[in-house]
């Protein structure tokens, strides 16, 4: 049994043995680390030791000369102009806009639908409360990779193409993808039109990225409408109470009193969804949706430069979470209750 | 006005807005469920499922080898039925001592029902049908026998019941892979289900002590077994669980020495669970967050060594924290199997797109997907319904 020889006022002589000096409690901490850090240390040489031997034996050297040369490929819905000619580093770069772009909306779309569950879940409606329950016990306890093949395969690519196309005012939706109303040239407000069975409009957006977005976003509102439950739960009842009897409405106590009470203890909790939405992002691969890791597949497949790929999107990615959470983090502080 | 109605009354149709939601919602609800009914009896094509459903159980594994399965199976239903009877069979002060509660009840009818109903539903033939029924009608019995025989066993010997199931598992690896005089069974033959289920339990079970272990660390008063685990946990929260499996499919076999790089299963499966470990390390970390520290101080005072008093007094109430978040990652780990699918593993999902890349069974997504969002969503929502019943049973003031 170990003792402490070192606190306490010594005891009488006898009733201690002494303790050897590799269980000293100054000693301990020393051996136990040094034992972990030569573990780790032989570990990592040990790997590293094969990757070199492995990598100079494959002649795949580390090297980022590669990113120089031409792609080869073509990525078919791109913000930032690409083309077959111009190098790999400015497709992973199409490829980054191109995550960051379903991120951002993303976001946007399931703090909104998320926040609207959530707070329906406070309804007086008991109806409504039992269907935002069972949205989020059904969308949580089901894969979303399954949920993203289902949004791709099973409802965007089985819309109606051509005069059969979904149509709103300034808005069609067809197999072909999102249509949206926009300025054309010299100003002028086009909607989408039917030309020679082709729908033409100022803004297109594709079907595979209307079933990543859609399904990114069913699936983390239902995340965040758990969030945004457990925020409201936590502001003391009487708030609603003390709200109410002023004469305010259901919707004005709880977007004028209680939600910005509760902002407190959901903005943390946002920040773990965001991050993961993020991450998710990556699932973009298995819908067609060309981005940053989908880029990345094709650049290994083509180059063979497996190390300096995989170093490239964990950097990414680890980036971008880093970023979100520094954004968080500073709307955390302007949320947090300031007392006197 | 009776109760009843008083009550709907104020639930659904309190205030005229809240009526004319109530109805809105109604009529979603009704065509949403007639679609969806209309759908599932009238237009889907079920037999994509009938005709490849031991392709979805199991994969291509050899058909002469199969038995083995069967096997595997009759075991699991015998240690289910077993534990299930040994469980109830001891009088505990959260059940009333019941031997037959009402939930075990409903549960034989649950188990009774799949059993008679699934296997015609799939159209097996009939000597497969009888199969399912006589390992349904084993764990029944086990279970009838386990609850009523069991207290009459003796003390040593039930105690040494529990040691059986990681033997059971071990016994099952090698009935699946081969090998003890078995013949062997490449991995790249497994699929379906039980790829998954396989992928799943492994990475759970592995992913259990490094995760404890982790946390700890985490906690740890030595600096560099501190920042040691906040390194790795931050590291593999940072990244996208499909460029983990990406770098174990392509990174390690530079990382180890030529030749040795396990099969493409075990790779993915090693990935799962150093993926899981972080996110566990957190959960439990939390339970451990909750444990006050003069739990830590009178287990040490009382003379315990920092060991004892972590195994015998922290952990255990850290632990019981931290099951629901626990259960929670496991939930998420056996969804995230079907990421395998990218990498090329024949798990459920990949097994999915080999069966609709077949001519004959082309654009039949929806009853496929429909299919394995049941069958996902049963196994979730079992996972939680467990970790719930765990919950009530570990709660501190039930226990006397």
């Amino acid at each position: 049994m170990a003792r402490s020889p070192s606190v306490g006022p010594s005891p009488a002589p006898g009733l201690v043995t002494p303790v050897p000096w590799w269980r000293h409690r100054r000693v301990v901490p020393w051996v136990v680390q040094g034992a972990v850090a030569l573990t780790v240390l032989v570990v990592v040489a040990f790997l590293l030791g094969n990757l070199i031997r492995n990598l100079t034996a494959a002649g795949l050297l580390l090297t980022w000369n590669w990113l120089g040369q031409p792609a080869g490929f073509d990525i078919s819905e791109t913000l930032l102009p690409f083309n077959a000619e111009l190098p790999y580093w400015r497709g992973l770069a199409a490829g980054l806009v191109n995550t960051l772009r379903v991120v951002i909306t993303g976001l946007v779309g399931s703090t909104l639908v998320g926040t609207l569950l959530g707070m329906a879940s406070f309804s007086g409606n008991a109806l409504l409360r039992g269907l935002t329950r069972t949205y989020v016990e059904v969308v949580r306890n089901i894969p979303l990779l399954l949920q993203l093949v289902f949004w791709y395969f099973v409802v965007f690519l089985s819309l109606p193409n051509g005069t059969a196309a979904l149509q709103l005012p300034g808005v069609v939706l067809a197999k072909s993808g999102l249509y949206l109303a926009g300025f054309g040239d010299g100003l002028h407000w086009i909607g989408p039109q039917l030309q020679n069975g082709v729908w033409q409009a100022p803004l297109r957006l594709s079907v595979e990225f209307g079933a990543l977005l859609t399904g990114l976003i069913a699936y983390t509102a239902a995340f965040i409408a758990e969030v945004v439950r457990g925020g409201i739960a936590a502001v003391p009842k009487g708030q609603w109470e003390a709200a109410s009897s002023l004469g305010l409405s259901w919707w004005q106590t709880l977007s004028k009193v209680v939600l910005p009470q509760a902002l407190r203890v959901i903005v943390p909790g946002l920040n773990t969804q965001f991050i993961s939405l993020a991450k998710n992002s990556s699932l973009a691969v298995a819908v067609g949706y060309t981005d940053l890791y989908s880029v990345a597949e094709t650049t290994l497949n083509q180059t063979g430069r497996a190390v300096e790929v995989v170093l490239l999107l964990l950097g990414t990615y680890l980036a971008l979470d880093l970023f979100i959470s520094l954004l968080m983090n500073g709307l955390n502080r302007l949320v947090q209750i300031r007392e006197r | 006005m009776t109760p009843l109605l008083r009550r709907l009354r104020q639930d659904l149709f309190a205030t005229p807005a809240d009526g004319l939601v109530t109805v809105l919602l109604l009529a979603l609800i009704g065509a949403g469920g007639f679609a969806v009914l209309h759908w599932a009896l009238g237009q889907a094509q079920w037999a994509v499922i009938r005709a490849n459903s031991t392709l979805f159980a199991v994969g291509r594994y050899p058909l002469d080898q199969q038995w083995r399965l069967w096997l595997l199976t009759a075991l699991l239903a015998a240690a289910t039925g077993l534990s299930w009877g040994m469980l109830r069979s001891h009088p505990r002060p959260d059940r009333g001592g019941s031997l037959w509660p009402r939930n075990d009840w409903m549960a034989v009818g649950m188990v009774a029902l799949l059993s008679l109903a699934l296997p015609s539903l799939l159209g097996l033939a009939l000597p497969l049908q009888q199969r399912w029924w006589a390992i349904a009608a084993l764990l029944l019995l086990l279970r009838w026998l386990a609850g009523r025989f069991g207290p009459l066993l003796p003390a040593p010997l039930k105690r040494c019941l529990p040691l059986g199931l990681p033997l059971l598992y071990l016994l099952g690896m090698v009935l699946i892979g081969g090998g003890l005089a078995l013949e062997p069974v490449s991995p790249s033959q497994w699929g379906g289900l039980m790829l998954t289920l396989l992928e799943s339990s492994f990475a759970i079970l592995l992913c259990f002590p490094l995760g404890v272990l982790l946390a700890l660390g985490r906690r740890s008063d030595l600096p560099l077994l501190r920042w040691g685990s906040v390194v790795y946990i931050e590291f593999f929260r940072g990244a996208p669980l499909i460029t983990l499996l990406f770098l174990g499919q392509n990174m390690l076999g530079f990382l180890l020495p030529g030749g040795v790089a396990p099969e493409r299963v075990w790779r993915a499966a090693w990935v799962l669970t150093l993926f899981a470990a972080a996110y566990l390390a957190e959960a439990v970390r939390s339970g451990l967050a909750a444990v006050p520290r003069g739990q830590l101080e009178a287990a040490r005072s009382l003379g315990l060594s920092t060991p004892q008093a972590f195994t015998t007094v922290v952990l255990p109430q850290a632990l019981r924290v931290a099951l629901p978040s626990m259960v929670g990652q496991f939930i998420s780990l056996l969804q995230d199997t079907t990421l395998l699918s990218l990498i090329g593993l024949m798990e459920l999902l990949g097994t999915a797109r080999t069966v609709m890349a077949n001519p004959a069974f082309l654009g039949r997504n929806a009853e496929v997907y429909f299919t394995l969002a049941v069958l996902f969503w049963c196994c979730c929502a079992a996972l939680g319904l467990g970790s719930r019943a765990l919950e009530r049973r570990l709660n501190p003031s039930t226990l006397a």
